[in-house]
């Protein structure tokens, strides 16, 4: 089947998988987000504040396992990728990583006796894991449109040219203003969460006060990343993979595939939708219409930045070096090997939501939390 | 490249592989020691068995989060620290690194969340087949994970392509079922089921010692030490075939994991020894200050045939011509040539020079496996350090053979005696805890420090596969690692034994 591909087609095949998976981490990062809400719904109450933590703590994995798949596909379908960036921009990886390293034990340490950080140092871990680890994975996808100082050899080894090594992407209020609607976008996700997941009161009037905060805050964020991205020069490569400057490139994108414009407007609109239900009709599921809409939202700037001869990882020191779906990816066997495995994705989904269903029938109360012969976080 | 640079990345590496490592065995084998606890209480619905799932449980949760924190760097420092090996091999490299994400990480994550909250959620059949399932997908990690580090031991199912300057995939069956894969997984497996062994059978004495929790304990010590005593045994027929394996695809560790510097027939284990500091490679010392040799077994375990002839240090650097091994000066200079190769190769391609492109290609292709060695400065570069190799792998057999003595000695006394009139075993137990975590870490020793300076073996030196990046980045990384490393194993082990301490009972 996949075998008949030719290795182009492969390589969108791949590109739309790993679009996928940012979307679907753009989605799981309500957990990023709820983790910063902790202070603000819960206010102070330590009951509710477990109650947050503990429904949070039920989905934090699957976060970091889909960042590690996001990892582990882009290292197989585009390891020039892998290379390229992992060992380029150093510091805004390990940042990142060290962000989701003191997110893994905080949910577990942070109430058991003798944890010897105590208990505010794992709850402040959780807090810098949803607030830096979140602006830092914005600042680095920017990169993905605003390019990067690297250059690739004739060995196809790569050298970064900023001895900050990807701490200078922090200096662009491009890249910065998608790491802040990225921050706001996952606190209303986080917020949308609480509302169905834990049936209180006093936490579904307190989530709802602070999606009215951030809400318009992430509007300004993302307009202004989005009539940066509009009105900027991309990175575009021509028949011969030439790269070369395109006026508006991102924004022609949008406008030549329309399918994946369609996607992205669909996916602001949910989001838009899915605030509006749950401001002014009180409704408790809208994180599933929130959730799907940031899926399709973040897909969609993916698709937009890899296709239509587009370089999804240019370089601002050499042009020519500028990584592209065609020049930085896997061989045919492997991504035609790598595509069977993907056949399993479908299934894993489909457990994930069957086991979600199962858990979340029961929705998380005050008594559970209290009760000492639960097992909670 | 910066002096300095690739021990600071090795060492980054080692400290992290080394930090996860202290944490991923006890998942890998108390996930299935719960399993079966659990299964005991669902066939029988007694609550005594639910309750000791559940202590287990806790303590497993307690690890398992560390060992997820420290499992994350380690994909991403592929990139970070090992850019060009990221390239350089990617293409296989990375396959089952993300078919680890797909088929064992979502497994593990979606069901540890039923295993843990799921008790009075949802039926109990589900919640038993989450709890194996959990067990299942930790060691399915495992498992793909063994096979990329196997491949780096082995390199196999692949062929170089000298217009991306890489190697890529050829065939995936020949990379997931290579023998020194399978061999590497069944032993490292069977190492972590070991530990998770040692780690109930200990814990359950230290309650005998203080004699609480008695029936919790001695029915605990049962389950763990049976399954000890079987993983014991089969853990030697696969460091048998481990063994074996490295023989014949890594023949130098081999003879640095023996401290054997000349090649012999019949030749035997060293059971103990100590290694002269003052031999080297060019002098003709005494290899050891004091050993006690088992003739034959050496021969026989590593190419099954006692009088087979084991090549020794020397052989393996400077060559034997009587047993047709070349020195690793020739295969430095058909390195050379393959370098040399690639780099006119690409010329004419640029050149469009059809007839040294076909020339060119030849060449490399017939010199290719010799790549690696183009890169080193001495012949005896392809030794690693014997002192570690040496000591490390006979620790590790030194412990094993004890573990099963020991679980032998658990299983007749509680089965057979009352263990808890046997103070000295429980101490012994106890003690033993540490020594599950020593022996398997000891095991990676010798696999990786024992392949240097191989990144991938005969075909990139580590000096090669390393970030083009400045050593204080490295360096500062280190000791951030380092630090925090540290702080999160002290607030485990903290919480461990306070757990430990609150007992069954109090455990949730």
């Amino acid at each position: 089947m996949f075998e008949e591909l030719t290795l182009l087609q492969l390589q969108q095949f791949w590109w739309i998988i790993i679009s996928l998976l940012g979307g679907l981490f753009g989605f799981i990062m309500f957990v990023q987000g709820g983790q910063t809400l902790l202070g603000r719904v819960a206010k102070g109450d330590e009951t509710y504040k477990t109650m947050l933590i503990n429904s949070l703590g039920r989905k934090w994995e699957l976060g970091f396992t889909t960042l590690v798949l996001f990892g582990g596909a882009l290292f197989a379908a585009f390891p020039l990728f892998y290379s390229t960036s992992f060992g380029g921009a150093y510091w805004v990886w390990m940042a990142i990583l060290f962000c989701f390293i003191i997110q893994a034990v905080s949910y577990e340490y942070r109430k058991k006796p003798n944890n010897f950080l105590g208990q505010k140092v794992y709850e402040t871990f959780l807090f810098i894991n949803g607030s830096l680890g979140v602006i830092l994975l914005g600042v680095a996808i920017a990169t993905f449109f605003s390019g990067s100082a690297f250059s690739v050899d004739e060995n196809n080894f790569s050298h970064w040219h900023t001895s900050i090594r990807g701490l200078e992407a922090l200096s662009s209020i491009f890249n910065l203003s998608l790491g802040f609607a990225l921050f706001f976008l996952v606190r209303i996700l986080g917020a949308l969460y609480f509302i169905n997941n834990i049936d209180n009161e006093t936490i579904r009037k307190r989530a709802i006060k602070s999606i009215k905060i951030d809400m318009p805050i992430f509007l300004v964020f993302f307009l202004l990343f989005l009539s940066l991205l509009f009105t900027k020069t991309g990175f575009a490569y021509d028949e011969n993979l030439k790269i070369y400057m395109q006026e508006y490139k991102y924004l022609i994108n949008f406008l030549e595939m329309p399918f994946v414009l369609g996607m992205f407007i669909i996916g602001i609109l949910m989001v838009v939708i899915a605030v509006f239900l749950t401001i002014h009709f009180n409704k408790t599921c809208c994180i599933k219409t929130g959730g799907l809409g940031v899926v399709l939202t973040v897909m969609a700037l993916f698709l937009n930045v890899g296709f239509n001869n587009t370089s999804y990882y240019p370089s601002s020191f050499d042009l020519q070096s500028s990584l592209t779906i065609i020049n930085s990816s896997g061989s045919h066997y492997t991504l035609t090997v790598m595509s069977y495995v993907s056949l399993m994705v479908p299934f894993v989904l489909a457990y994930i939501f069957y086991a979600w269903m199962q858990m979340d029938k029961v929705k998380i109360t005050k008594e559970e939390i209290e009760d000492p012969h639960t097992h909670t976080y | 490249m910066e002096e300095h640079l690739v021990d600071w990345s090795r060492a980054q590496f080692a400290l992290t592989a080394i930090y996860h490592w202290l944490f991923v065995p006890l998942t890998l084998g108390l996930g299935f020691i719960i399993a079966i606890m659990e299964t005991i209480y669902v066939k029988t619905g007694d609550e005594f068995w639910k309750k000791t799932t559940k202590f287990w449980m806790t303590l497993f949760a307690i690890n398992f989060a560390i060992g997820v924190a420290t499992g994350i760097i380690m994909e991403f420092e592929f990139g970070t620290n090992w850019a060009n090996y990221s390239w350089f091999v990617g293409d296989i490299f990375g396959a089952p690194l993300a078919v680890e994400g797909i088929l064992a990480f979502f497994m593990e994550s979606t069901f540890f969340a039923v295993m843990f909250f799921g008790w009075d959620k949802v039926s109990k059949g589900f919640h038993l087949l989450s709890t194996w399932l959990v067990a299942v997908g930790s060691n399915l990690s495992a498992l793909w994970i063994l096979v990329a580090n196997a491949w780096m031991q082995y390199p196999t199912g692949m062929k170089f392509n000298p217009d991306t300057v890489r190697n890529e995939m050829e065939n995936f069956w020949d990379v997931i079922f290579s023998p020194v894969a399978i061999s590497k997984f069944l032993h490292t497996i069977s190492s972590g089921y070991i530990v998770a062994s040692l780690f109930v059978v200990g814990i359950s004495a230290w309650y005998l010692l203080k004699k609480r929790e008695i029936e919790f304990a001695k029915k605990s010590i049962i389950v763990g030490a049976s399954f000890g005593l079987i993983t014991s045994i089969f853990i030697t027929i696969t460091g048998d075939e481990s063994a074996h394996q490295v023989a014949l695809k890594q023949p130098v560790k081999l003879a640095a994991m023996e401290g054997l510097y000349e090649g012999k027939i019949d030749a035997g284990i060293v059971g103990i020894g100590v290694l002269n500091p003052k031999k080297t490679l060019t002098n003709d010392k005494e290899t050891f200050l004091f050993e006690l040799e088992a003739p034959y077994t050496l021969s026989f375990l590593a190419y099954h045939d006692i009088h087979a002839f084991v090549p020794g240090l020397k052989d393996l650097v400077y060559g034997n011509e009587t047993y047709n091994i070349e020195s690793a000066q020739r295969k430095m200079e058909k390195g050379k040539i393959a370098i040399n190769a690639l780099k006119e190769y690409k010329k004419a391609k640029r050149e469009n020079n059809v007839e040294n492109i076909q020339k060119y290609e030849k060449i490399l292709i017939k010199n290719m496996k010799y790549f690696g060695y183009g890169h080193l400065k001495n012949p005896e570069d392809i030794v690693p350090p014997i002192p570690l190799t040496f000591y490390t792998f006979h620790l590790m057999v030194a412990l094993g053979a004890w573990f099963l003595f020991l679980f032998a000695l658990l299983l007749f006394f509680t089965l057979k005696r009352d263990i808890l009139n046997y103070k000295w075993l429980l101490i012994v137990t106890v003690a033993s805890i540490p020594l599950g975590y020593i022996a398997s870490e000891a095991g990676w020793i010798v696999a990786e420090v024992g392949r240097q300076p191989w990144a991938i073996q005969d075909l990139m030196p580590v000096g090669v596969a390393v970030t083009d990046i400045s050593t204080s980045n490295v360096k500062t990384t280190f000791f951030m690692f380092a630090f925090l490393f540290t702080a999160l194993l002290i607030a485990e082990i903290k919480i461990m034994i306070g757990q430990i301490k609150i007992g069954p009972e109090g455990g949730h």
